[in-house]
């Protein structure tokens, strides 16, 4: 018998960002612009979609892979609202990981849609860890959350390339300090781009859509 | 609650060395792990002995090496540690700031019988 060491410096979830590479290669074959949408829980992510699908839904083809415990009920908003969509129920976990969106991804014809939104667990932890292999990671905060959430969920804030803030309207009714939420996001991620708004009111929706139209333009030239 | 995904490929990944090496025992197994990177060691501790059962790393010690979360202020190149409250520079107040370590996520080695 005799003992070794054996170097290994191997990402732990290197496996799962192997998958998200497929994932990001289909994706781009197809030409199809991809978020992975994520928020605590009750932040408006479904809310968020339905606008956006009633607002773009026109124009543009839209696929909503919608990731949950249990329960079909925010699929179900989204093609009521006018998209197409598939449910993965996770069985517990808290995160979808890049092989569930693998398997929605290969029931679908990623060419005949023009935008997916992948509606990831609700949780400003675990969806964090796990790269899905979208185009953009997008966050949807809230006011009622608080404005210490960047300086608490600092992972989460870290992997997003850009942040709604939502339920602005609340804004004078509640202790929110934005500027301290800003902080905490420039620090993390000076990259990252900010948006306030307001799904119940619409308020601040347009520079969403717009920056949609743009990043899917970009990938389907012409 | 991600602890078990992690701990699964914790363990393929260990297992797949170990098979390369003819191990016939992973006695210890030596992970780094940033401050940033949110992973309950025990959980982890908890779940391999579940899932690790009947293995040739049933018996392995995990070895968790924890990466303090270190920024460097870019305007008054203060360096400092995360007080748990705010993410920005203690010193200046700037959020230019860039983060030195605490993002490691990462087996480094393992022991093994052969």
């Amino acid at each position: 018998m005799s003992e070794q060491r054996i170097q290994i410096v191997q990402n732990i979830l290197s496996a799962n960002d192997a998958i998200a590479e497929q994932n990001r290669q289909l994706l781009q074959k197809a030409r199809l612009f991809s978020i992975n949408l994520m928020a605590s829980p009750g932040a408006g992510k479904t809310s968020l979609i339905e606008q956006t699908v009633k607002k773009l839904g026109q124009g543009y083809r839209i696929l909503v892979i919608d990731g949950d415990i249990a329960t079909t009920f925010d699929a179900d908003r989204a093609i009521a609202a006018g998209a197409a969509a598939i449910q993965i129920n996770t069985g517990g976990d808290c995160h979808l990981d890049a092989v569930m969106l693998n398997k929605a991804l290969i029931q679908a014809d990623l060419s005949q849609y023009d935008l997916l939104i992948v509606e990831n667990v609700g949780n400003l932890v675990c969806p964090a860890s796990f790269e899905l292999g979208t185009a953009r990671n997008v966050l949807v905060a809230s006011v009622p959350e608080g404005h210490d959430k960047p300086h608490k969920y600092p992972s989460m804030y870290r992997g997003v390339d850009y942040v709604l803030l939502n339920k602005i309207d609340l804004l004078p009714y509640v202790d929110f300090d934005l500027d301290f939420f800003r902080k905490g996001l420039e620090a993390l991620n000076p990259a990252l781009e900010l948006v306030l708004v307001s799904c119940r009111s619409g308020e601040g929706l347009d520079n969403w859509f717009q920056w949609l139209r743009n990043k899917i333009g970009e990938f389907r030239p012409g | 609650m991600h602890e078990l995904a992690v701990t699964q490929s914790i363990l393929n990944i260990v297992l797949d060395h170990a098979g390369k090496a003819n191990a016939s025992k992973v006695t210890k197994i030596y992970l780094v792990i940033g401050e940033l990177s949110s992973i309950v060691d025990e959980s982890v501790q908890f779940y391999w002995e579940i899932i690790a059962k009947n293995t040739p790393a049933e018996q392995a010690e995990l070895i968790f090496r924890r990466v303090s979360a270190t920024f460097e202020c870019l305007d008054c190149n203060t360096v400092y540690q995360l007080d748990g409250n705010v993410i920005y520079c203690p010193t200046c107040g700037s959020t230019h700031v860039k983060i030195l370590s605490g993002e490691e996520f990462y087996i480094e080695a393992i022991d093994i019988e052969t």
